[in-house]
């Protein structure tokens, strides 16, 4: 990931039904690489998994992305870069996320996304691209906003 | 061999609970240990504190002696060990595997690696002794909503899966939402009956004509933003009408699917199992259906619908009938498909 993303991107992007977040998506994956962690905020029902389905497809998944929540994370290793889909909805501590081997994913070989990010928000690389996903003002509009850690300042 | 009889422990530690339970001739339950962090989940309002593999590190040893000990047996008389290897999370998997293939090193007992999924449809043959496949299976639970056809024990084909959000996980993230708590599959259940069905209509999502899969996330968000509105225009939400109404349209959609697939497939049983398999309005509205059709509806009895260690051992017991054994190289599988 690298800062072209948000120079090429308006932000906040307001979207105005699904098919807008795949092309959104789809623009952000163009720009990922392997070790890249997005981080997902949001109220339930705001399109986290929803996202997540866009950019696995812009990746080439091939298996259908189903909602992390049960098992906190899926593993897809189908696409063109591995993606790892964390929902740590169910945690309650930083250590959990430790004692599932959070880490490894982390620093791993493919792009991890994880919902409800902010419990380990201290222990994300300082690259992490962080993605806040709000209600629109219409039903089936979402804002979705870009903050990125070390470019905090100049967005 | 203990009376003349086989006898299988089955190990499971895939997600929340770890268990162990011993199982004579595949079918008959002698012990089924569940070490649940139910309660703590209840305190702590949905939110499992503990969830990591420590969890079931602590438990695992105790569990197994528990089992053993109720069944009447020793580790000198189990002919098979069974254990969960996937699908689930990948640390707690590690602990049952790691564990099984201790035991059956040290005391040279055969070993089978067993599909979670599978455990579940095996719940139903310790359950109802005659039940023999092939039939539809159906399975329920906060990680699952499958439609499944079970050729032959343990060997399935998947008919229809969720898109996104489980049935059991829209449930509890809706009953936290609506105030009911966890777990809310049965805080829903029980809200539900004392509420009228059809008094808010929830959107059933049937996807494309023809297709047995599910998705939740739709109709989860449908009654997310109903609470929101109804809360924001200051006007009370009856619970237990919420409740009725938003079960039903799980459930509406879940057995119709189910029962189709029957008819297409051309099956007169179908299996449900897992844990939402429990919910009451399920079973009736299940039931109802098929018999219309002339399908006959199993399902297991709350302690085999959650995740536990007798169905796991009765899984195993019919895979071994195969000759399929696993060696010590057995690993966990997170992402293990049906």
């Amino acid at each position: 990931m690298n800062n072209d993303f948000f120079k090429a991107n308006i932000n906040p992007y307001i979207s105005r039904c699904e098919e807008d977040t795949f092309k959104y998506a789809r623009n952000l994956a163009k720009y990922l690489e392997a070790g890249d962690v997005i981080a997902l905020s949001g109220d339930l029902g705001a399109g986290k998994t929803t996202f997540t389905k866009a950019i696995a497809e812009a990746l080439k998944v091939k298996e259908n992305v189903s909602s992390p929540t049960f098992t906190i994370v899926k593993e897809y290793r189908s696409g063109i870069i591995p993606l790892f889909h964390f929902d740590l909805y169910r945690l309650s501590y930083e250590d959990e996320f430790y004692n599932i081997g959070g880490e490894d994913y982390l620093f791993g070989d493919g792009i991890t996304i994880i919902e409800w990010a902010n419990l380990i928000e201290d222990i994300l690389p300082s690259e992490t691209l962080f993605i806040d996903i709000d209600y629109g003002a219409s039903l089936g509009e979402r804002i979705f906003k870009l903050r990125d850690m070390r470019n905090l300042r100049s967005l | 061999m203990l009376n003349g009889k086989h006898i299988t422990i089955g190990i499971e530690s895939s997600c929340d609970e770890t268990a162990a339970g011993v199982v004579a001739d595949g079918r008959e339950m002698l012990s089924n240990i569940i070490s649940s962090q139910i309660s703590i989940h209840t305190k702590f309002g949905g939110v499992v504190p503990e969830i990591a593999s420590r969890h079931h590190l602590e438990n695992i040893n105790d569990v197994i002696d528990r089992a053993l000990k109720e069944a009447g047996v020793s580790l000198n008389e189990v002919d098979l060990i069974g254990v969960t290897y996937g699908p689930g999370l990948v640390g707690a998997l590690l602990i049952g595997v790691a564990t099984a293939k201790m035991i059956a090193y040290a005391k040279n007992i055969p070993l089978v690696g067993v599909n979670h999924m599978h455990g579940h449809i095996a719940a139903n043959y310790i359950e109802h002794k005659d039940l023999k496949p092939p039939f539809m299976g159906l399975i329920v639970s906060g990680g699952h909503t499958n439609i499944v056809d079970i050729e032959d024990y343990n060997t399935c084909k998947i008919i229809g899966e969720t898109r996104d959000d489980a049935a059991g996980e829209a449930f509890d993230k809706v009953s936290r939402v609506i105030g009911l708590g966890y777990p809310g599959g049965p805080k829903m259940d029980r809200s539900a009956r004392d509420g009228n069905k059809n008094a808010i209509d929830f959107k059933r999502v049937w996807l494309e004509k023809g297709s047995y899969d599910f998705s939740f996330s739709g109709i989860k968000t449908a009654a997310l933003n109903y609470i929101n509105n109804e809360r924001q225009s200051g006007r009370d939400i009856d619970i237990n009408d919420f409740s009725a109404s938003f079960q039903e349209a799980v459930v509406d959609v879940i057995t119709k699917k189910a029962v189709d697939a029957c008819i297409e497939f051309k099956r007169d049983k179908l299996v449900l199992s897992g844990g939402v398999a429990a919910n009451t309005r399920l079973g009736e509205l299940l039931i109802e259906r098929a018999s219309k059709a002339g399908i006959q509806v199993f399902k297991p009895s709350k302690i085999l619908c959650t995740d536990n260690g007798a169905m796991i051992a009765s899984s195993a017991y019919y895979e071994s009938l195969k000759g399929n054994y696993s060696n010590l190289k057995l690993d966990a599988a997170p992402g293990l498909e049906i």
